[in-house]
């Protein structure tokens, strides 16, 4: 296993208790002055490399994250950037992780998914994705908090990647409008199932 | 929301703070809404790395502490194990020195931190504080030998300590204490008894002022006693209204014999040890009612909102949002006393003891005025075992009465004011 290294992807979105308004102008959501965290996947994801390292699975875990000075993005629940950069890299990939097992040159791979639980064998390198049951992240220790300001944090621009000093690619999305669901209308009591029946019947649902 | 009873469902000690995983998959139906209340944000104005500190304390106030501090209340349990979890994390000795095992942060990061647990449990947020109060005490006026024998266990919590201070003839009149330690060649001997000792007889460790000299002040030197020496013994537990996840005591000493190396600083120096010891606990006592009282205003929020009478919720109702407005804004006022404070004790500065004395009795009292008005806003289920706001109401009582009740804090800012 020595020589495993572990990239984990991480980003600062809005946090998860807040609740989330579309700005004015609906070109997306209101994020001035609206708490942000760490978004509590990446947490658990970084949880995983730091045991794999911890119990010698892994040699080195290191933590990525991209963007502006405050690396901010909305987090949109789409689900798809672990897909998207396995599709881009040409890797296997496993999400929905709950369990992950390096076997040698390859990892074992225990998904969540809506019929249970679906193992994989992935051959290495691969991307994975966490699922909420992969683990539960430690509490960091009020020396490690202090000790984290001085671990040395590498800035790197996009350019240097992209060969040539070259900007990046614009977007190929644009977001045309957001808005809120409509609000909740009130609901209609029936007496029984035929009646029921009969009034979804009555306004096409059937 | 609803039980099966028509009844607004029991809010969390800590609406919206369950720890990701566990809020993530409750069914929708059941989330508790975090409340927004910017206004009385504790983090506000703090430095990354405070808010960090923050974040930990909450999470492990929300996770390890809420969901059992009305078990710990009504069993009155001492959260030995929780409270040594807490230890791991760096908060046994939050303000010493680092090289005996403590975190080495300021008294304004202990604030934040205490604060920050206090919201989980009250009553143990208030024992760490005292245990932290002794275990700095022992850091600061103990010699190497001592500092090494007696802080890197209690950092870790794996021993606990109590401070011993009042005794049943003195309590706000602390200097005319009585229990006398006579020198004998090597050792004291003491007799005598303290009272209303939080965490006697479940602890290790004894932080104990006495008369080695005349009367007065310069006459009380401070010793540190270990559970099980001949002589130290304990009363019965006694039955409080609130704090019941501490065990309170008397503490009582018969011929009990101690080495003279368990002597913190010099004979006659114990009177100002224990009362710079105090300045701190006063901070953290404070902090421990912001912690309450910042809950107390979220669970009032979330029950305005929740509550129907008259065919509408609670909180469109004028006069209940006054009220909530005005304990929002005495919390804010309390929180800046306690954190200006702070500050003054961590930079040394000359007016920090009266500073201390001016947050304690300011944010004690306030906040037991947010938190009794919180409970009245619950209506008759505030008054209900079930609903948090009583036991946050019941646990910060007390601190308007220990630490030096708030009559000693109005003499010792009085005294500033007249005689300079």
């Amino acid at each position: 296993m020595a020589g495993l290294r572990v990239l984990v992807g991480v980003k600062r979105v809005i946090d998860y208790a807040v609740k989330v308004r579309v700005a004015a102008g609906g070109g997306g959501v209101q994020t001035q002055g609206v708490k942000h965290s760490l978004n509590p996947f990446c947490e658990i994801a970084l949880e995983e490399g730091v045991r794999l390292r911890e119990r010698g699975a892994a040699a080195e875990v290191v933590a990525v994250s991209v963007g502006t000075r405050v690396c901010q993005a909305i987090d949109d629940d789409c689900n798809q950037t672990g897909q998207l950069l396995a599709a881009m890299l040409d890797w296997p990939q496993g999400t929905f992780a709950s369990r992950v097992e390096p076997e040698g040159e390859w990892v074992r791979v225990q998904r969540e998914v809506d019929g249970g639980l679906e193992t994989l064998r992935l051959r290495l390198p691969a991307v994975l994705t966490a699922d909420l049951r992969l683990n539960e992240p430690r509490y960091a220790t009020l020396p490690n908090i202090m000790k984290a300001k001085k671990k040395p944090l590498e800035v790197v621009a996009a350019s240097e990647f992209l060969g040539g000093g070259s900007p990046p690619a614009p977007p190929r999305l644009r977001v045309l409008k957001l808005e809120e669901p409509p609000p909740r209308g009130g609901g209609q009591r029936v007496d029984d199932v035929p009646a029921l029946l009969e009034r979804l019947r009555a306004s096409g649902c059937i | 929301r609803r039980s099966a009873h028509g009844r607004p469902a029991p809010a969390m000690a800590w609406p919206g703070a369950l720890r990701v995983p566990a809020r993530l998959l409750l069914p929708a139906g059941r989330r508790l809404r975090r409340g927004i209340a910017s206004c009385i944000d504790p983090s506000t104005g703090l430095t990354e790395e405070q808010k960090e500190f923050q974040k930990v304390a909450l999470d492990f106030a929300a996770k390890e502490m809420a969901p059992h501090m009305a078990e710990w209340d009504e069993k009155e349990i001492f959260p030995v194990e929780t409270m040594r979890k807490a230890a791991q994390l760096g908060f046994g000795g939050i303000y010493v020195k680092p090289d005996v095992g403590g975190s080495g942060l300021s008294r304004l990061d202990t604030s934040i931190i205490f604060e920050a647990l206090s919201t989980g449990c009250t009553s143990t947020t208030a024992y760490m504080s005292i245990h932290n109060m002794c275990v700095w005490m022992i850091d600061t006026f103990g010699n190497e030998e001592q500092r090494r024998r007696f802080c890197p266990s209690l950092c870790s919590m794996e021993k606990f300590a109590s401070y011993c201070l009042t005794e049943p003839g003195s309590g706000s009149d602390a200097a005319s204490l009585l229990t006398s330690a006579q020198r004998k060649g090597d050792t004291y001997v003491l007799n005598g008894s303290k009272a209303f000792i939080s965490g006697g007889g479940d602890t290790d460790v004894y932080v104990v002022m006495c008369r080695t000299g005349g009367p007065g002040p310069k006459g009380i030197s401070c010793l540190v006693l270990e559970k099980g020496t001949p002589g130290l013994s304990f009363g019965k537990k006694e039955k409080k209204v609130g704090w019941n996840s501490q065990p309170t005591r008397a503490v009582i000493f018969e011929d009990c014999v101690v080495p003279v190396g368990n002597r913190l600083g010099a004979e006659g120096q114990g009177f100002s040890i224990a009362m710079k010891g105090l300045n701190g606990g006063r901070i953290n006592i404070a902090s421990c009612s912001l912690g309450a009282a910042h809950a107390s205003v979220l669970l009032a929020q979330e029950h305005l909102t929740v509550r129907k009478q008259f065919g509408e919720p609670l909180a469109n109702n004028q006069y209940l949002q006054f009220r909530l407005a005005e304990m929002a804004t005495r919390l804010v006022a309390a929180r800046l006393m306690v954190r200006n404070a702070a500050r003054a004790l961590q930079e040394g500065r000359e007016d920090a003891a009266v500073l201390c004395s001016m947050a304690k009795l300011f944010a004690t009292d306030e906040c037991f005025a947010i938190c009794n008005q919180a409970l009245q806003m619950h209506g008759g289920y505030g008054y209900l075992k079930d609903y948090a706001v009583q036991q946050f109401v019941r646990d910060i009582r007390v601190h308007q009465i220990l630490e030096g009740t708030n009559e000693v804090m109005r003499m010792i800012v009085a005294r500033n004011l007249l005689q300079g």
